[in-house]
């Protein structure tokens, strides 16, 4: 952003610390993250940056920690990824079926009491997880689903459900209902007129939604470390288990792999909000 | 004055046929929203409720000192009481040791009053060799406090089916003898430590993440597209990364050898034998939690900012005003919904989180839920965690409240 000629030393002066002062922020945001990147491929088994790598010596780097969490015996991050990812695959569905159904009924105007029910759905995101996991932990250990797969399944399609609502909702109230009325007014029955006009143009809101439910299941573990047993294990436990004995090479290649996904969800989530701005007719 | 009525095809009066088609309408959209409702109420609202009931419920021993209650019913706690009490202590104790069960309310009674523990253990290990008739008088030689009324009044105080004893706990109070409400000895104040640290906390960090966010999301709402979505990322990149991935990544940077300390050291703020400890204290939670936290803030914010039209600022200038005055008049106000939503969210985030102060806090960084986790998983006081839990579970939906009203729950913007 450059300045006109014109423009008083003082502004002048009052413009530049501003945009450094932005710098400083962007950069305490994302600069955590790059950290843990050229750690993972330390040679070493210290968790920092040895002379060899400031200097950029082959030698300092290797790919060993990757291989340890392959084929390490230690930790079994194997069965930690099939079980997170068995787990977020069905929470997800779950979340997202129970949530675009809601969502359509409370984009309703003829739904009663719309804000009661909205605030109601949306409260798992707001309740703080430990509460969440204590009250769901009594109530699976006496149904009898404590250290089951189902019974964590079930905890997060309940965390995963808010964000589907709200993204479904934001997605609909932008949603001419003209469309479904032509389709009935041309014979089309409820079901079809759904499955034909509707879902397709709420796609891009219930497509986000699902992320932001997948994400929020791969990635909880507060409510699993109450639920889960040995057999339940998932990428979170195991990395809460590691953090809290120290900090090893094994935990920064993992954590460089989640990296890597959640950069892959975010390009997604955000050309996902850019079409259904567009399809919204906002352009911003 | 007669109105003629509008009839309908089916010859049905419209307004009828009208009221008909709405009320289906609304069927329709309830049935729609009650499988997702259904679920949450048996899911999460019950066992939020069985866990509220968990805070009170003291029946336990209740249960295993039926007789005894009973017969303490019509005492008045004045004077010791007479044979039947004893008698009934030495059945319910008898009893229970038949059943090996009387540890539990070991706990539960040196609890109410400190001593509890050896009396019950002395008079079970001799229960043998009381014999029948004056109780009361082989009682107190077993052991001189059951001839001291407080351990009886202390006793009968435990025998109501509900308590809010454990909420007492939680703010550092208790029940005096005489049922009276009391803090606790000095040096025993724990709880009310911790609230205030957790509120402290939650404060400070909505502020930081407040000063931190508002210049990038005027800058990031103000810059053209292509700059601003470029920019996005340094916010949504964290956002959609693991908590846990995050944590590490500040514990990697505050360890005692890592690079913000090389920093120091490399400045000479400190010597390189005397390095700072960054982590396992207040500082770790205050840092990370600041930037886990930064993009709930700025989301919000951008999302106002992005409304607001920049020839109103232009306006204000061209009226005379100063850019200071301009901002302080014109464009703050206008930011007041975003600072409201943003502010709300990142204090009800901050005041439950659990992960990142039990990884960077340390003991004296450590919050409220880190203590309620503690309870659940190592001490096994269920009730107490409820009690906590629930205390804290009406701050929130306090606070949530107040968000519903200023904000309105589907105002918020994700991404």
């Amino acid at each position: 952003m450059a300045l006109p000629n014109h423009t008083p030393l003082n502004y002048r002066i009052w413009h530049y610390t501003y945009l450094t002062f932005c710098g400083l922020v962007f950069f305490f945001l994302i600069a955590p993250l790059f950290v843990i990147l050229p750690l993972s491929f330390n040679a070493e088994q210290y968790i920092h940056f040895s002379s060899k790598m400031l200097a950029l010596d082959p030698e300092g780097f290797s790919l060993r920690w990757y291989e340890d969490m392959i084929y390490g015996t230690k930790n079994p991050w194997g069965l930690a990824t099939k079980n997170s990812l068995f787990i977020a695959f069905f929470a997800t569905i779950g979340s997202t079926i129970l949530g675009t159904v809601a969502a359509l009924g409370l984009s309703s105007r003829h739904m009663p009491y719309k804000a009661a029910f909205m605030a109601l759905l949306i409260s798992p995101m707001i309740v703080p997880l430990i509460i969440s996991g204590t009250a769901i932990f009594f109530f699976m250990a006496k149904v009898g689903l404590a250290a089951t797969h189902t019974g964590i399944i079930l905890s997060h399609i309940i965390l995963g459900t808010p964000f589907v609502v709200i993204t479904v909702t934001a997605t609909l109230s932008g949603f001419d209902h003209s469309v479904t009325r032509a389709a009935a007014s041309l014979g089309s029955n409820p079901v079809n007129t759904f499955m034909k006009i509707t879902l397709p143009l709420i796609m891009p809101g219930v497509i986000s939604g699902a992320l932001f439910a997948f994400v929020t299941s791969f990635d909880e573990v507060v409510v699993v470390l109450f639920l889960a047993g040995l057999e339940n294990t998932t990428i979170p436990i195991q990395m809460w288990v590691g953090l809290r004995e120290q900090l090893s090479p094994t935990i920064m290649a993992v954590a460089t792999c989640l990296i890597i996904m959640s950069t892959l969800i975010l390009v997604t989530a955000e050309l996902l909000r850019r079409r259904s701005e567009r399809l919204r007719g906002i352009n911003r | 004055m007669s109105r003629e009525q509008i009839l309908s095809s089916d010859g049905i009066p419209l307004e009828q046929s009208l009221k008909k088609a709405e009320r289906k309408n609304k069927l329709k959209a309830v049935l729609l929203v009650a499988p997702l409702f259904l679920f949450i109420l048996i899911i999460y609202v019950f066992p939020i409720g069985d866990m509220l009931f968990r805070s009170v419920d003291d029946r336990m021993i209740t249960k295993m000192l039926p007789k005894t209650f009973q017969a303490m019913e019509n005492w008045d706690g004045q004077e010791l009481p007479d044979e039947p009490v004893y008698k009934a202590i030495y059945e319910d104790l008898k009893y229970l040791k038949e059943n090996k069960t009387y540890g539990k309310i070991i706990a539960r009674l040196n609890y109410e009053k400190s001593g509890f523990s050896s009396l019950i253990k002395k008079t079970v290990r001799k229960l043998n060799k009381i014999e029948e008739g004056n109780y009361k008088e082989q009682f107190i030689k077993i052991h001189k406090r059951w001839g001291q009324p407080e351990y009886l009044v202390a006793l009968k105080n435990a025998a109501p089916n509900w308590s809010y004893a454990k909420y007492l706990k939680g703010v550092d109070m208790r029940f005096d003898q005489d049922r009276s409400i009391v803090q606790v000895e000095e040096d025993r104040r724990i709880y009310k430590i911790l609230w205030m640290r957790t509120i402290n906390v939650a404060f400070w960090v909505t502020l930081f993440c407040f000063i931190l966010a508002y210049p990038i999301s005027h800058l990031l709402a103000t810059l053209p597209m292509k700059y601003s979505n470029l920019l996005m990322i340094c916010v949504l990149l964290p956002f959609w990364t693991s908590l846990l991935v995050r944590t590490s990544s500040w514990m990697v940077l505050l360890q005692q050898q890592g690079p913000i300390n090389d920093l120091i050291v490399w400045i000479g703020l400190a010597a390189d034998d005397n390095r700072p400890e960054l982590m396992y204290n207040v500082i770790g939670t205050f840092v990370a939690m600041t930037q886990i936290l930064l993009p709930f803030m700025v989301l919000p914010l951008y999302s106002v900012m992005k409304t607001i039209s920049p020839s109103l600022m232009r306006a204000g200038k061209s009226l005379g005003g100063t850019p200071l005055v301009s901002f302080v008049k014109i464009y703050f106000p206008l930011t007041i919904p975003g600072i409201g939503a943003g502010c709300l969210l990142v204090f009800i985030l901050a005041i439950g989180y659990y992960i990142t102060p039990a990884l960077v806090g340390g003991a004296s960084g450590s919050l409220i839920s880190n203590t309620i986790a503690y309870h659940m998983k190592s001490s096994l006081d269920w009730a107490f965690a409820s009690a906590l839990g629930t205390m804290l579970l009406v701050g929130v939906l306090a606070i949530y409240w107040v968000y519903n009203k200023l904000v309105g729950i589907d105002n918020i913007k994700l991404g």
